[in-house]
């Protein structure tokens, strides 16, 4: 059991949880993630570890509520428990040791961005992160960037920030300035576009991939991405990998395929279920 | 054996097999002919002392027969009920000759499943404490049955697990409708009961290294499985519909999906299911996908009838159930609809042709036979290989080129203190090989630990219970 020891709402949909997990907090690395499983019905899901502190034994979770799983996750207050989490899970992220490196985050993405931004910091690389949020509310983890170097702020509609996509200031970014390495993390199409950006100008960029998983040790396969032609499990090959071999196509889609099932699963768990069981693979 | 009838287990998920009532397990074990040289066990491959055990519940003792089988066998409930008992035990049975064999898979299962229901009536031995500390890792048969043994000889034993139950295939792979989960939770709660310790979701390999657990503890016992499955490498494997075996059954075993919504993980209910593959794991795959209500449910085996590997009893039950069977096919590619839903698998027609070296006869394609068969699901169940997550964090251990850890017949590794055995050892083999390994390799690591360097520091550590 993992007590939630502080809750910390970021923006309308993103809750920050700070959880016990000692060993965790000891030796987890930047681009790591955890597998929580809250009770005995609930689902395995993959989180990433957007910080730590191992003088207090807690790790930081940053959790979009997006389906069933995570609202529940996000309805906790400190004092109460989560059944299991394990990891640290995945490889940790390549890091470059001199440079310049560009870290982009969207929406929840920010958070995972984090820690690659700390641990390049720490090795002395010069960071500048580029994030984006729908309006001013949706922007979070500012501060903790502004640490690591300079921060770009885009909001969709400009209330904060420039005005445009993260897309946007990146371009203008990578015009004017050198950039060794760009790391991106956030909803598939950010990624794409970012990938699709860099791909021409040569500047190596690692993408965060964020399938579907349910061990997290390799066992299943449910996790499979095409990487470069070839099949990898994102939970043991990854979560990283070269964004410009990533078939960002078929994961957006494999990320489809338990809509129905989702939808669901959180109108049961309001009482207002008025769905037929999807019965099979829809048409 | 008594079973529950084909058309209603179809639908359910209880066990198929109801268990022997007592008059006819007596009876049954009557047959027993107590041979001066027993050659069903030479059929085991734990050596089972199968007369001893018949004889005494022939004579109404059960609870020395009971006594007398799990000093053999440390999960006889689980052996009795999945050991392919065909192909060892009672395939050597000198009854088999002239008719049947002894039904010991099902004698082995009544004498555990009343052993279970008595535990008061067994002894319980506390042995002497050493001080000595053994990690295992994992949780499947062979670390369950180390740590058996390694607690019963005193030592203070600590088993991880990456996942958030305990019992390795037992839990995730085999279904409730052939061993039912609570026979392994209550295996694992008489571990703890004996001073086991069970530390679920670590992974070894990444929350701690095998040089790691070397400094906190006197000997390791590695019992990780062969969990990375395999697929085919055809067209159209990532398609939405495609699974492997192990996701198909984790999600409905360990994760309840067949209770979604109460439970929240989800599972393609699919009207057509393809199985690819003969083995104990495609039939578990294709039974239940029956369960959860396809109205087709099918095998897609290259080979024939006779070829495939799965348990007899497995494969007359999923005959019974409606299960369809493609035999001498083998899928090329698998199709699917502009959104990339499965819709079909393209398959070839095989003939037998000439013995390979494992002396079955090898498939070969008939030139021309393509057709497509309609499904909207397909599970690969072509087999697992070593998972290479905590070998490649261990650079000495010597593997062979399958990624199989190298161990001797006592579970020595390369690594001095550092034993393995089960399938990870293997390959995917049976639950009472991997059992098999666990209790060898518990006496080779209580005979290292008796001799090993830590010991002059440890004796203090002794505590006498
Ligand atoms: C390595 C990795 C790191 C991640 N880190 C974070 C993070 O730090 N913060 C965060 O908010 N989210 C993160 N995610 C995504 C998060 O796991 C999913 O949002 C979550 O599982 C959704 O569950 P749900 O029941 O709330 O939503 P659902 O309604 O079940 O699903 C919503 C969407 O989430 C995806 N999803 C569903 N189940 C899973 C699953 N078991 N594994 C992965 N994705 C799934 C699907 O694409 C689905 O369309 C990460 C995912 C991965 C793979
Ligand atoms: C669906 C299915 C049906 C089968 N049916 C039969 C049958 O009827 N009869 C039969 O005899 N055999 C059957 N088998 C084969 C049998 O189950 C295996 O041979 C046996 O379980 C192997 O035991 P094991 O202890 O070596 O490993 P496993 O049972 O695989 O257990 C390994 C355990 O280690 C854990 N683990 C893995 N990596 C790590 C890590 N890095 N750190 C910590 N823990 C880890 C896993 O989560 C797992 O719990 C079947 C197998 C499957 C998949
Ligand atoms: S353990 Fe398996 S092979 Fe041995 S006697 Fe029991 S059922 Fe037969
Ligand atoms: S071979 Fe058959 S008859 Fe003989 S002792 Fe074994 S079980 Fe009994
Ligand atoms: S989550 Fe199962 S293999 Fe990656």
């Amino acid at each position: 059991m993992h007590q939630i020891l502080a809750k910390q709402s970021l923006s309308p949909n993103v809750t920050r949880l700070d959880v016990h997990a000692q060993r965790i907090a000891e030796i987890r690395q930047a681009g790591q993630f955890v597998i929580v499983h809250l009770n005995e019905n609930s689902e395995r899901i993959p989180l990433t570890i957007a910080d730590s502190n191992p003088a207090t034994g807690t790790i930081t979770l940053v959790i979009q509520a997006v389906g069933k799983s995570t609202n529940e996750l996000v309805a906790l207050n400190a004092g109460e428990f989560i059944r299991d989490v394990a990891g640290p899970l995945g490889h940790p992220t390549e890091m470059i040791t001199s440079g310049h490196a560009l870290c982009i985050g969207g929406g929840v993405g920010t958070a995972v961005a984090h820690p690659i931004a700390q641990g390049l910091n720490k090795v002395g690389v010069r960071v500048t992160s580029v994030i984006g949020g729908r309006s001013k509310e949706w922007v979070i983890f500012e501060n903790e960037l502004k640490r690591y170097g300079n921060v770009i702020v885009c909001t969709d509609d400009g209330s904060y920030g420039r005005k445009g996509f993260v897309t946007d200031a990146v371009k203008e970014i990578l015009a004017k300035e050198k950039v060794d390495i760009v790391y991106a993390v956030g909803p598939v199409p950010m990624m794409r576009a970012v990938a699709n950006l860099t791909r021409g100008l040569g500047v190596h960029t690692i993408v965060s991939l964020n399938p579907v998983m349910i061990d997290g040790t390799g066992m299943c396969g449910g996790c499979r991405v095409s990487v470069g032609n070839e099949t990898k499990f994102a939970c043991v090959d990854g979560p990283e990998f070269d964004g410009h071999t990533v078939n960002f196509d078929e994961l957006q889609d494999r990320l489809s395929t338990y809509r129905e099932f989702e939808q669901r699963s959180v109108a049961c768990a309001r009482g207002t279920c008025r769905m037929e069981m999807p019965t099979t693979t829809p048409a | 054996m008594p079973e529950q009838e084909a058309a209603t287990r179809a639908t359910n998920f209880l066990e198929v097999n109801l268990g022997l009532p007592e008059r006819l397990a007596l009876l049954e074990a009557d047959r027993c002919l107590q041979c001066k040289d027993p050659r069903c066990m030479n059929g085991c491959p734990v050596g089972v002392n199968i007369p001893k055990f018949l004889d005494l519940l022939t004579a109404g003792k059960l609870a020395e027969a009971a006594q007398s089988l799990l000093c053999d066998n440390a999960l006889p409930a689980v052996t009795g009920r999945v050991c392919p008992q065909e192909t060892q035990c009672e395939a050597v049975c000198v009854r088999a000759a002239k008719g049947l064999p002894v039904g010991v898979g099902y004698l082995e299962r009544y004498v555990a499943d009343w052993a279970r229901e008595h535990r008061d009536q067994l002894p319980q031995i506390k042995p002497q404490l050493t001080g000595k500390k053994v990690a295992i890792v994992g949780s499947g048969p062979a670390g369950l049955t180390a740590a058996g043994e390694l607690a019963k000889l005193g030592h203070d034993v600590t088993i991880y697990e990456a996942l958030h139950k305990p019992g390795g295939v037992l839990i995730y792979g085999i279904p409730e409708f052939r061993l039912p989960k609570k026979i392994v939770a209550q295996e694992v709660e008489r571990l703890k009961e004996a001073g086991v310790k069970i530390e679920c979701n670590v992974v070894v390999g990444r929350t701690y290294t095998i040089p790691e657990l070397q400094a906190k503890f006197d000997a390791i016992f590695i019992a990780n499985g062969a969990g990375l499955p395999v697929f085919m490498n055809v067209p159209g494997e990532n398609l939405k519909g495609v699974y492997s075996a192990n996701e198909y059954l984790t999600r409905i075993n360990l994760m309840a999906a067949y209770d979604f919504p109460r439970s929240d993980t989800p599972v393609l209910n699919g009207q057509r299911v393809a199985v690819v593959g003969g083995g104990n794991v495609a039939m578990d795959a294709v039974r239940t996908a029956k369960r959860l209500g396809a109205k087709a449910a099918m095998i897609v085996y290259r080979r024939t009838h006779n070829e495939l590997p799965a348990r007899a009893e497995e494969v007359h039950h999923a005959e019974q159930e409606g299960v369809e069977f493609e035999f001498l096919t083998a899928p090329i590619e698998v199709i699917g609809n502009d959104k990339r839903w499965v819709t079909g698998m393209k398959c070839q027609k095989m003939k037998l042709g000439e013995p390979d070296s494992s002396g079955r006869r090898r498939p070969e394609v008939i030139p021309g036979s393509e057709f497509i068969l309609d499904c909207d699901v397909v599970v690969v169940a072509i087999g697992t290989k070593a998972n290479p997550l905590l070998t490649a964090t261990c650079p000495d251990l010597k593997l062979n080129k399958w990624g199989n850890i190298v161990a001797d017949e006592n579970g020595a590794t390369s690594i001095p203190g550092v034993f393995a055995g089960g399938d990870i050892v293997r390959g995917a083999a049976t639950v009472i090989l991997a059992m098999g390994d666990g209790k060898i390799s518990a006496q080779s690591i209580n005979a290292y630990l008796a001799t090993s360097p830590k010991q002059a520091s440890l004796v203090t550590a002794v505590k006498v219970s």
